[in-house]
């Protein structure tokens, strides 16, 4: 695996990272300030329609095979279509959850990513809203840390 | 052309959206410091529970129709309203927030491209779609006329939502069903008025005179008719805003009885107020504060009062208004009452650029600099610390803290709130 140096965060205030167009010296008021071109923002990463995006937390561990662990923070964009394959966060009954949706052959089933939980058959009379469709995934590696 | 876009039950709506397991639930939501229903699910409105009533008057239909309470949460209402008029700016090229629910949407030549009815459809569906709160549509050339369009589409089943009154047939049969108070701009005082001289519906006013109108009531209602008629007439500055004040105002958890005590209080209000002033990016050029005792306690002796001054020089300095809440307070106080509730209103906003300096002013305008600074600075660690910095005056963090029983999560804006998936 390989990994590129974006950028560097000055202040945990800052919501904008700087992406610095050269070599920064420490200790000196910075002299590259004005070689910064352009900040990145994880919000242009992940979210697309901001007016319909919702974060949700995790509990469980019914999504692990797809990457989804307990704790994560799951980006959502309502204003997608949801289809075949899509990982959902439908609102079903009683409580929201995090499925795979799929609509053939049917009937519509929310399923798991786990093999020790059991897929969950849409039936008639049953009341299932899609709330929206998970787009990221957003985890701490950091061990301890409170959220 | 307008389209008024308005949320159906917006709080209820809001705490709904998740909490699927309140689906079908009865909701109502309670003003500050739980007191009266502010709010109620269509659930709770067939139930009969009425706008305003206080919530210990309705205990037993709570418990009976299991109806869900909520204390008002305005962060989340806040955010949710940032998510609804987002989504409305894509959908028109001019958007005028009027409320925390509603907009006004310039449409103008959008009946070149779609049918109206059609568009108001694709708003509706977009909004619910975006953020899951259900909206209604009115069309109308005028915003008087939109406003009524939108009251038909929230009273008529029939509509779906979204009634276009671009028509004037259909302007006048709706019109003659309207009664002339649910008018924009007709108050309950002044269609007292009109029905007195025969004016009861929407119609009636439409039909009026206008030299009469004029003469016997005002400049605003004679507008008012004329934009009934299809004559839009309202400049955007004429439009009856729903804030041009800044209120902060609560009852208090325990009785205070001090001065010092409530001093702490009124100062308190008088800071969150100037924060507000400060977001907006405005000025206050008055400040007024009120006390009072419960008037539900007609045992105790009563007292209420209010006082106001104009300044000078308008200001968003918390120091300033603190320092001026308290010379006005101070008179006001009288000894061996209960006080229950005080309130800080800052009145005649300007915009931080543009108001007028004061030319006999004493302070050298470097003052004002410092000041700003300083107040950028408070402001800042407020935001972003878990320390909360404040004036000496005012009371800790603790006390005078509202009553919200119900409190829902900040699902939106906290990351410790998020609504859990499984």
């Amino acid at each position: 695996m390989s990994c590129i140096l974006l950028g560097d965060s000055r202040s945990f205030l800052c919501l904008k990272i700087p992406l610095f167009l050269e070599r920064v010296s420490a200790g000196f008021p910075s002299p590259a300030e004005d070689y910064v071109e352009k900040t990145l923002d994880l919000n242009e990463l992940c979210v697309q329609h901001p007016a319909a995006t919702f974060f949700v937390r995790v509990q469980g561990e019914s999504m692990i095979d797809a990457g989804i662990f307990p704790d994560d923070v799951l980006v959502v964009d309502r204003s997608l279509h949801a289809q075949h394959g899509d990982i959902i966060i439908a609102s079903l009954e009683s409580e929201m959850t995090v499925k795979e949706l799929h609509l053939t052959p049917p009937p519509v089933c929310l399923l798991p990513r786990n093999p020790a939980y059991q897929s969950i058959l849409i039936e008639e009379g049953m009341v299932l809203e899609v709330f929206g469709v998970v787009t990221n995934v957003v985890r701490s590696l950091k061990r301890g840390r409170a959220r | 052309m307008f389209a008024l876009v308005d949320c159906n039950n917006f709080y209820a709506s809001c705490e709904k959206l998740f909490r699927p397991d309140l689906r079908d639930t009865p909701v109502i939501v309670l003003s500050n410091n739980d007191g009266c229903v502010v709010a109620r699910s269509k659930e709770a409105k067939a139930l009969g529970i009425k706008m305003g009533v206080p919530v210990h008057h309705i205990q037993s239909e709570i418990r009976q129709h299991g109806i869900q309470v909520f204390s008002s949460n305005y962060t989340l209402y806040g955010d949710m309203s940032r998510h609804v008029m987002v989504t409305l700016e894509a959908l028109a090229p001019r958007v005028d927030v009027y409320s925390i629910d509603e907009a006004f949407l310039d449409i103008t030549g959008v009946n070149r491209v779609v049918a109206l009815g059609g568009f108001g459809q694709q708003v509706k569906s977009t909004v619910v779609r975006n953020t899951g709160l259900p909206v209604c549509v009115g069309i109308a050339s005028t915003r008087t006329l939109a406003k009524l369009a939108n009251y038909a589409a929230k009273k008529y089943r029939a509509t779906d939502g979204v009634v276009d009154l671009s028509k004037t047939d259909r302007q006048r049969r709706l019109m003659a069903l309207v009664p002339v108070d649910e008018v924009w701009g007709v108050g309950r005082k002044i269609s007292v008025k009109l029905q007195a001289v025969g004016i009861t519906t929407a119609l009636d006013l439409a039909d009026a005179d206008p030299a009469t109108l004029r003469k016997r009531f005002s400049v605003v209602l004679e507008r008012t008719m004329s934009e009934l008629n299809g004559v839009a007439c309202l400049p955007w500055e004429d439009v009856p805003q729903p804030k041009k004040q800044i209120m902060c105002s609560r009852s208090f958890g325990t009785v205070v009885k001090t001065l010092s005590g409530l001093f702490e209080a009124v100062a308190n209000f008088a800071v969150r107020a100037a924060e507000k002033l400060r977001a907006g990016e405005q000025c206050a050029g008055a400040v007024m504060v009120f006390v009072r005792t419960n008037p539900f306690r007609s045992e105790l002796p009563q007292y209420s009062n209010s006082a106001s001054v104009k300044l000078i020089t308008p200001t968003q300095d918390s120091r300033v208004i603190v320092h001026q809440v308290l010379s006005l307070l101070k008179p006001m106080f009288r000894d061996g009452y209960d006080y229950a509730k005080a309130g800080v209103m800052l009145g005649d906003l300007v915009s931080q650029v543009h108001y007028q300096e004061d030319l006999f002013s004493i302070e050298p305008s470097g003052k004002n600099e410092r000041s700003d600074r300083l107040m950028s600075v408070m402001d800042e660690i407020n935001r972003h610390s878990g320390v909360k910095v404040h004036s000496a005056r005012q009371a800790g963090p603790a006390a005078h803290k509202m009553r919200r029983k119900h409190l829902s999560p900040a699902y939106t804006t906290d990351w410790r709130h998020l609504p859990t998936v499984r």
